[in-house]
């Protein structure tokens, strides 16, 4: 059953065209990874999907729901930023039950939640601390919590092992795709590191100057749009033919 | 041995003698220039502290025989002000008070909200406005006060209308909330300044996490927005509370008599050209206008500069 579906999504910054017309659906539970080079329009797809940015054509739905002039807040989604993005002025608690006391959830209510995501994701100790205090894996913790704990039907990832160093990188990639695999929920997630996106995805996109390059079955992406490979891989066409 | 050599003693000690000397260059030329600043305040705190009779014809720079606050007395609550009733200046503190007060908390309150505008919730034309807004602040106290006084007058005949019609004016032609609005209005391209170039740099994620976290327009202002500013409110309340404290023009234009404020009364002490001119009264009433800015450097200062750099360089 397809549970996020983007249709002839087009998205324009004055004449510029940055998303020209994609077509993407994601089965629920599923692990999408968008993928490419700098510039190719994939954080403003993810941005288009959370809201943030407008769309000028082509429609987004979640359930059969379409969403597309839905205020963020309305659509039922998290995101996790690059830089966190975690209010400094509030405790690690404070933080994560933001987004409830917005939507006026009952203090008593607010506080169990926070309690039981922060138990599965091993906060509890660092409730009553700010941001500041904190480390880069542990901030990258607490947004995933904040995240979480609203129970959102998509989860957004915006490049959000970016900011870590290489072995946390690795530790974080793990714990996400754990916490994909425990509590089956479905996300969206953009990077440029390919190892992330084979490691993490159950389904690639590969985006190249706002289009979309096939999506693939993840053995074969990594030459897709001749974005990716480490080092990076000239492509050329060409033909066989096989003699007898 | 060679290390031994290398350590040894003449050259490290002509290097400890150079800075002994360039450290007492530097404190002395430091002390001297402070001196310099700190002279007038002492010879107006000790000729505050003086009888008249020791003011005129003893030394400047003598200490008080028998230092007393009898002037400082007679400035806040004895001292005739220029041809009003009301003795001493204490009044016309009050009236300072009243009006710089809410000038100082609307006009940082307005500029916050501009520089949020401007910011995060851009509009098609949005430099232009900033432009304009900044152009404000390169106008000039006297070229406004003709204009000013028009749009006042227009208030004080409406004030009159509504003491007609009800019997209460709502503030309207009113001397303190005319001023308010004058410093309100003149303070707001220098606020809106601050709290732009502030904001330009507060990480645009933060307003979108709120945004997706369901808080709105004045939510994300009051919630994640004005918490994190601490270091331009300070900056902004130090520069408008001084300014519009110091302000003359105004204060002198559109209030007059007893609602004058403190400044315009510190004039008309000094400059009164009636009996004798008791120095050592006008020196006290100096200390007591210039006292609250000297309080708000005192407490705030120490964020004032961290403020003016917050924003220059990253993190």
């Amino acid at each position: 059953m397809v549970f996020l579906e983007i249709k002839r999504l087009r998205k324009r910054f004055g004449t510029l065209e940055v998303l020209k017309g994609i077509d993407l659906s994601l089965e629920k539970g599923g692990f999408l990874v968008l993928i490419g080079p700098s510039g190719c329009g994939k954080s403003t797809l993810l941005g288009t999907i959370a809201g943030l940015e407008s769309i000028s054509a082509g429609e987004i739905r979640i359930e059969g729901q379409q969403i597309n002039d839905l205020h963020p807040s309305k659509r039922d989604i998290a995101m996790v930023f690059q830089s966190y993005a975690l209010y400094p002025n509030m405790t690690v608690a404070e933080n994560m039950a933001f987004g409830m006391e917005m939507r006026g959830v009952p203090k008593a209510e607010r506080e169990k939640a926070v309690a039981e995501v922060a138990k599965t994701l091993q906060l509890e100790h660092l409730l009553k601390r700010r941001p500041s205090q904190l480390s880069g894996g542990q901030r990258q913790r607490v947004a995933m919590g904040r995240a979480l704990v609203r129970k959102p039907r998509v989860f957004l990832f915006d490049e959000p092992l970016s900011n870590l160093d290489a072995k946390l990188r690795v530790d974080m990639r793990v714990e996400i795709k754990r916490l994909h695999q425990r509590t089956g929920a479905t996300i969206v997630y953009v990077t440029h590191d390919q190892i992330e996106a084979m490691t993490l995805a159950t389904q690639i996109a590969v985006l190249k100057d706002g289009e979309l390059q096939e999506p693939r079955d993840r053995r074969e992406t990594a030459p897709a749009g001749g974005a990716a490979g480490c080092p990076h891989q000239r492509l050329r066409s060409g033909r066989y033919q096989v003699s007898n | 041995m060679s290390a031994v050599d290398l350590s040894a003693v003449p050259p490290r000690r002509m290097r400890t003698s150079q800075s002994v000397i360039t450290r007492v260059v530097i404190y002395g030329l430091l002390i001297f220039f402070a001196m310099i600043y700190l002279v007038p305040l002492i010879v107006m705190v000790m000729t505050s502290l003086k009888p008249l009779d020791e003011v005129t014809g003893g030394n400047m720079f003598a200490l008080p025989k028998s230092p007393s606050f009898a002037s400082w007395i007679r400035a806040w609550g004895e001292a005739s002000i220029g041809v009003s009733d009301t003795a001493g200046i204490s009044g016309y503190f009050m009236n300072s008070i009243k009006m710089v007060v809410p000038a100082v908390l609307i006009s940082t309150l307005l500029g916050a909200l501009n520089g949020y505008v401007l910011t995060k919730w851009r509009f098609p034309g949005h430099k232009l406005v900033f432009g304009m807004m900044l152009f404000a602040c390169f106008i000039p106290f006297q070229s406004v006060i003709i204009p000013m006084a028009v749009i006042l007058g227009l208030l004080g005949r409406i004030g009159n209308q509504l003491i007609d019609a009800t019997g209460v004016s709502f503030g309207f032609g009113n001397p303190t909330v005319n001023l308010v609005l004058c410093h309100v209005v003149y303070g707001l391209g220098f606020t809106t300044l601050f709290f732009r170039n502030y904001y330009e740099a507060f990480p645009t994620e933060l307003v979108k996490a709120a945004m997706i976290d369901g808080a709105d327009f004045f939510q994300i202002f009051r919630r994640v927005l004005l918490p994190n500013s601490m270091p331009i409110i300070i900056v902004t309340v130090i520069y408008q509370f001084t300014n519009i404290w110091n302000d003359f023009l105004f204060g002198s234009t559109f209030a007059a008599g007893d609602q004058s404020p403190m400044t315009v009364a510190l004039n008309n002490l000094v400059n009164t050209s009636t009996g004798v001119v008791e120095y050592n009264v006008n020196m006290a009433a100096a200390i007591i206008a210039a006292a609250p800015t000297l309080f708000v450097y005192v407490v705030a200062g120490r964020y004032f500069v961290r403020g003016l750099m917050a924003g220059a360089v990253k993190g």
